[in-house]
């Protein structure tokens, strides 16, 4: 592996109008074939660092100050910040290239994706249409997708696919910086640690450098050499990843480490609801969605009192559980027993009467609330469906029930927007809990928050389901979250349950896909005992 | 695909079906006596009864429809006095007025609104994307406003007050223009664009407005999705992304609306075609309707709705060719 410099970063900083300091002076060195991991929660900077970095910020009002120095062979070394739009062009791809966040909305969605990539390539190397097509093939089959699909469209491949498309144009050019900005994020832990690999093996083989940007300190510590913990904009601790994830000195990085979730981490005592007290019984449930089998015949027990964890990857139909387990979700066949009654036999006044004992917490609080309403509105709102007109009576309801999962009366009347991520998940919590109900199904709670504030809710949930004796469907696709707060287990692929087990027994499973989940978890003792 | 089109045939048949029994009804809702009216003044009884079982008004409402129902699908035979006609369907009767075969009327009728709307979608669309392109490569600046204000007040000009304009500004000012007077295409094509291009004009400047808000609005919305990103960070001109790939978001709406458009057009332009004296379905709507003759209207109403039907799904048809994720 060579040490040749390739990119210096000096000072780096990003304003926002307002204005508003993003990034606030960072400063790096990255040599060739070396992978650098940029840390922080949401807020912190990453991704305004990643894409100043390509210069991205141009065109909008968002400011960027300092160097970014790109050192080439035999040429003189290009600050990309000073560079002139067209000289930055011809950079953007064969210097540096970029991943990103979002590869379902990343590939333009009327171009096959084997143009797109034969289009950036052309554009750059001046090559013949057919010298293209022979370079996107290699790519393609190089990221382990068949060239033949190269004339199917974007929405023809799954999430991780196109994530591989998109690697795969970057590849072409054989750029010596890749940029990737929470490349997995969206992604199941199985795809996460195929593309994580995908992503060392070209380094090594092409010998290209990796910005790797994430929140998720167990993805970058498997693969960086160097981190950079970023907060508030700054750069609050750094150095080599097995030191730095291993003995970690600034206060904040012990945190974030604290709060990721582990799977060896012991589990609180909690006393075992009876195995013979069931609320929710489900016997052969099926749903279909014309052709497609989202549910292929689930048995499943949900106990009075505990929490049932749900895991599985995309397309498990662990979603589609949660929904007919709360009759959101008319099944094709099968039942749903509630409290000893088929819930499919709750029609007209008799399903509106006892509908408030069935609740449900969605993934993203953002489209979940309304937008238009004020949160205490949101949160008395269902009060208001069952029958309540006395509107002081309404707000102090929703008052104390905002102020008894984390908020303040000052929360009530602001909306969504003015709300942080994870307030806004409280604030959803709140308006399920309001009507009292017996079973709360919450789906992907805290997939879209940041770890710290993924641990306080899922903390604040273990606490809720005590108070007002809830009975919790959990559904998540992060094992060691689910593992935390759940009493049993439910592993789910492709429609089916492969196998039930206790939370306690989730690292010793008998099933080999469960097997499989728990290995694609990012491990972070790995990474500090080497 | 076939199945789209299958339902999309019976919907269509269905909506038809609707509009003729809608027309029906309103035309005896309506005061009048078609039968007086064409017997003229100093008409006897005697002379009255007979018009109307000629032409079939003194049946029962129900019966009038069926017959006309039936005409329609199967062709029927009219006898006026001693000789009997056969008129082949799809028969949509004889004018109260002019005797003439309706079906006849229609098709003489309609290729001046074909080439009416042709040729001002051709011109709308050239000017409301240009425009609206103009106005998104640079937002908010000024050229960004003047578009606006110019598309905006072209926009809300009543078609009658530009055709107006257009014969005072073209055929009598600058004289570059004689007073349009319809050509068909089959006997000068020269002779057919130079008299149509003031109606054209006429109703595209008017109709422009609308397409260069939603290419404007496309253009912008698309310029902020993620895939534009994508071509950013490889380098792509920003003049090739606006022109190549953001307008391509534009365009599937843009076809959509125009197509539908296109549909209202042909289904006649009352105001164009009165105020250029083109004789199209629209007038012809109106001058029926002013000498309550049934079957013309009817005609032209079944025609119009068939137009608009068709016109909906080939929009529905182009958006799912433009757009690879939408299956029919």
């Amino acid at each position: 592996m060579t040490h040749d410099l390739v990119l210096r970063v000096e000072d780096l900083r990003v304003t926002h109008p307002g204005p508003v300091t993003a990034l606030d002076g960072l400063s790096f060195e990255l040599a060739a074939g070396q992978v650098l991991g940029l840390v922080g929660e949401s807020g912190s900077g990453k991704s305004a660092a990643a894409l100043a970095l390509l210069g991205l910020h141009r065109g909008t009002r968002t400011r960027v100050e300092g160097g970014i120095l790109l050192h080439r062979a035999d040429r003189p070394v290009l600050d990309l910040n000073q560079a002139g739009d067209a000289e930055l062009r011809t950079v953007r791809g064969p210097e540096l290239a970029m991943v990103f966040q979002e590869p379902l909305t990343s590939l333009d969605p009327y171009r096959r994706v084997g143009a797109q990539i034969a289009a950036a390539y052309r554009l750059h190397t001046g090559a013949s249409r057919a010298e293209a097509r022979q370079r996107t093939a290699e790519v393609l089959d190089r990221v382990g997708i068949d060239p033949k699909r190269a004339r199917d469209y974007p929405h023809q491949f799954s999430g991780g696919m196109r994530q591989r498309v998109l690697i795969a144009m970057a590849l072409a050019l054989r750029p010596r910086v890749l940029v990737a900005d929470e490349p997995t994020t969206a992604l199941d832990v199985t795809v996460q640690a195929q593309i994580l690999r995908l992503l060392d093996e070209l380094r090594q083989e092409t010998g290209m450098a990796l910005v790797l940007v994430s929140h998720d300190v167990g993805v970058v510590g498997g693969l960086a050499d160097e981190v950079v913990v970023l907060r508030q904009g700054r750069a609050v601790e750094r150095g080599a990843t097995a030191r730095l994830l291993g003995r970690p000195e600034h206060p904040y990085t012990q945190a974030l480490l604290r709060a990721v979730p582990r799977l060896d981490a012991p589990l609180p005592e909690r006393q075992a609801p009876a195995a013979d007290d069931v609320l929710v019984e489900t016997a052969g449930l099926r749903v279909d969605f014309g052709s497609v089998q989202a549910l292929r015949g689930v048995d499943l027990t949900v106990r009075r009192g505990e929490t049932l964890g749900v895991v599985g990857e995309s397309g498990s139909g662990k979603s589609t559980l949660g929904r007919a387990l709360v009759r959101l979700q008319d099944p094709t066949s099968g039942t749903v027993r509630f409290d000893g009654q088929d819930l499919a036999s709750w029609r007209g006044r008799e399903l509106r009467r006892r509908r408030h004992e069935l609740q449900m917490v969605f993934q993203d609080p953002t489209s979940s609330l309304n937008p238009r309403r004020l949160i205490g509105d949101s949160v008395a709102e269902p009060l208001r469906v069952h029958g309540g007109r006395d509107e002081a009576k309404l707000r102090a309801e929703a008052v104390a029930l905002l102020e008894r999962v984390g908020l303040d009366a000052a929360h009530a009347d602001r909306y969504p927007h003015e709300l942080s991520g994870g307030q806004r998940q409280r604030a959803a919590i709140a308006r399920a809990l309001i009507l009292r109900p017996k079973l709360v199904v919450c789906d992907e709670p805290v997939s879209a928050l940041d770890v710290t504030t993924q641990a306080q809710v899922v903390s604040l949930l273990r606490e809720l389901r005590e108070e007002f004796e809830l009975t919790l469907v959990f559904i998540a696709h992060d094992l060691a979250v689910v593992r935390s707060v759940s009493d049993r287990v439910a592993v789910m692929r492709k429609g089916e349950v492969v196998e039930t087990l206790a939370a306690a027994e989730l690292t010793r499973p008998q099933h080999e896909y469960t097997r499989a989940l728990l290995d694609a978890v990012p491990r972070l003792d790995a990474v500090t005992a080497g | 695909m076939i199945r789209f089109l299958l339902r999309r045939l019976l919907g269509a048949a269905a909506v038809l079906l609707a509009l003729a029994a809608l027309t029906y009804l309103l035309f005896y809702a309506m005061p009048g006596d078609p039968a007086q009216l064409a017997c003229g003044k100093g008409c006897t009884a005697p002379q009255l009864a007979q018009v109307r079982h000629a032409l079939g008004t003194d049946q029962p409402v129900v019966r009038q429809f069926w017959t006309f129902l039936t005409t329609l699908v199967l062709g029927h035979s009219f006898s006026t006095g001693p000789s009997t006609v056969w008129c082949s369907a799809p028969c949509l009767g004889y004018s109260y007025q002019s005797n003439e075969a309706v079906t006849q009327m229609l098709l003489d009728r309609l290729p001046v609104d074909v080439s009416l709307a042709l040729g001002s979608a051709a011109l709308w669309l050239l000017l409301g994307i240009g425009t609206g392109l103009f106005a998104a490569l640079k937002p908010g600046r000024w050229r960004d406003r003047i578009t606006n204000t110019v598309i905006l007040t072209l926009g809300s000009t009543p078609v009658f007050v530009m055709a107006l304009l257009l014969l005072m500004g073209a055929c009598v000012w600058l004289q570059v223009l004689p007073f349009p007077n319809y050509v068909p295409i089959t006997e000068d094509p020269v002779q057919w664009a130079q008299n149509l291009l003031l109606p054209w004009l006429a109703i595209a400047l008017v109709s422009a407005a609308g397409y260069t808000r939603l290419t404007r609005a496309g253009v912008l919305e698309t310029l902020n999705q993620d895939h534009i990103r994508t071509l950013r960070a490889y380098g792509y001109p920003e003049r090739r992304i606006v022109l190549r790939h953001a307008v391509r978001g534009a365009l599937p709406t843009v076809v959509t609306v125009a197509a539908m458009d296109i549909g209202m057009v042909l289904a006649g332009a009352v105001f164009t075609e009165t105020m250029f004296g083109l004789p199209g379905l629209g007038k012809l709507a109106v001058e029926s309707a002013g000498t309550v003759d049934l079957p013309v209207v009817c005609g032209i109403t079944l025609l119009a709705g068939a137009l608009i039907v068709v016109a909906n799904t080939v929009a529905d048809l182009l958006h799912a060719a433009l757009d690879p994720r939408v299956r029919i």
